[in-house]
């Protein structure tokens, strides 16, 4: 039990500041940026009080806020991300969420591809309704939330399994 | 009662969820006023200190850049040094220049941004330097913006590179005068607004600093004039202007305190009534 918050705490902090000190500084093609952070949200445990999630996401959002002097655009989008997660488990997993056995570690490559598209595509939408916050720019807002959520579901999924085949 | 109860305890999760959201979507909308927001910024001790750290690894990559920014602003100076006419050999002393109106500070950036719709700047002064709400940013080059949020040790500078962002600012050759704004599309340009269509435009004519806000002292660099077109009213050019400063790379910068500031304004306030 105390692995798993060690574990999960690490992975707070090292997407934090992985997020702030190298993602936020990559823009590609002047303005498209992963926002790798949300990795954590899509890996909290499953058994675990969805109101420890929310708020947990909550403060990584805000923190990520702070260091971007974004407003709250951040916070917002995590906590959506967040409370949408239960549905996204249950299109992308089907019956293995229903029997709470789903382990991120040795599902199929296709489920988690679903998960993590779904659920980056609804954060940065969010996101970037949010901080652009101007119904009349819908066409920018669709265009940053398409690349960026392509560049981050990359980045993101690469990221999971290079760690997963280490813990094996 | 019961009822109450038991409806908190049902919807619980769903009541969180919107707590929070509409925690969030408060600091997000108190952000987009301009000088409100107070709460979630990065001048503070705790992204402060990760940015330093960081950029004192990172400083050593742009050395060769900074190096030459600095020799072409010395060679400037040592321009404008030699071509002052000595105090002995003229008899005409110009009296405004008598006292100094303007306080520099050198300050290095800590955390720079110019791909989103708001972007700010955080550098490594703050109150313990004297550094106050309002004071002018610039760089060798041109203008970067205006200091926007300060705590004790590190300052955030609201960027020319942002929407909120309003800077009086002239043509160079003759006085009319416009504001400067962004667009939010391209981190070179910005738009010189409610520019008189009496004024004489080319494309490549300068832009400077209006010296009529008390923050930045007339006549600093912004940039030339790209483009321009009429407004939809017909009174007034739109002109897109390209930035002296590549506002991507910013490594050091100077802070700029008009001394004369609350003069001024107490003269202001008082035309005012």
């Amino acid at each position: 039990m105390t692995s798993t918050v060690g574990i999960h705490t690490i992975r707070f902090i090292v997407l934090l500041l992985v997020q702030v000190v190298i993602c936020n500084n990559i823009n590609f093609l002047g303005y498209i940026n992963p926002y790798i952070y949300i990795i954590f949200i899509f890996l909290f445990p499953i058994r675990d009080n969805r109101l420890t999630l929310l708020l947990l996401s909550f403060l990584l959002g805000l923190f990520i806020d702070m260091f971007s002097d974004s407003g709250g655009v951040h916070a917002a989008a995590s906590v959506v991300l967040a409370y949408a997660r239960p549905v996204l488990l249950k299109t992308s997993f089907g019956m293995l969420y229903e029997h709470q056995s789903v382990k991120f570690t040795t599902t199929d490559i296709g489920s988690l591809f679903t998960y993590i598209t779904f659920g980056t595509l609804i954060h940065h939408l969010t996101l970037f309704s949010l901080e652009i916050f101007n119904i009349s720019s819908i066409l920018l807002i669709l265009k940053k939330t398409l690349f960026s959520s392509t560049f981050t579901i990359i980045v993101s999924i690469l990221i999971i399994i290079l760690f997963s085949r280490n813990r094996k | 009662m019961q009822q109450i109860f038991n409806f908190v305890i049902r919807n619980k999760t769903f009541l969180l969820f919107l707590l929070l959201f509409c925690i969030s979507l408060g600091f997000t909308i108190q952000s987009h006023s301009y000088h409100k927001s107070t709460f979630i910024n990065s001048a503070n001790a705790l992204t402060g200190g990760v940015y330093g750290t960081v950029n004192s690894i990172d400083e050593y990559f742009g050395l060769k850049d900074q190096n030459e920014l600095l020799l072409e602003e010395n060679r400037r100076l040592r321009r404008q040094l030699l071509n002052i006419p000595s105090a002995s050999d003229s008899s005409y002393i110009d009296t405004s220049y008598s006292k100094v109106p303007y306080r520099i500070t050198s300050a290095e950036v800590y955390k720079n941004s110019y791909s989103r719709m708001n972007n700010y700047l955080t550098l490594n002064k703050g109150k313990n330097d004297s550094i106050k709400q309002d004071f002018g940013v610039i760089t060798s080059n041109g203008i970067v913006g205006i200091i926007d949020n300060t705590s004790n040790n590190y300052s955030r500078v609201l960027s020319i590179l942002n929407k909120k962002s309003r800077i009086n600012a002239k043509l160079k050759n003759t006085n009319h005068i416009g504001s400067l704004t962004w667009d939010g599309k391209s981190s070179q340009f910005t738009q010189l607004i409610d520019v008189s269509n009496f004024a004489p435009i080319k494309v490549g004519d300068t832009i400077v600093t209006g010296g009529q806000s008390a923050i930045f002292p007339k006549g600093i660099n912004i940039g030339v004039i790209d483009d321009f077109k009429t407004d939809i009213g017909g009174d007034t050019y739109i002109i897109q202007v390209k930035l002296f400063n590549d506002m991507t790379n910013i490594g050091a910068v100077y802070i700029i305190e008009n001394l004369d500031k609350e003069e001024i304004k107490s003269l202001e306030m008082m035309t005012d009534d």
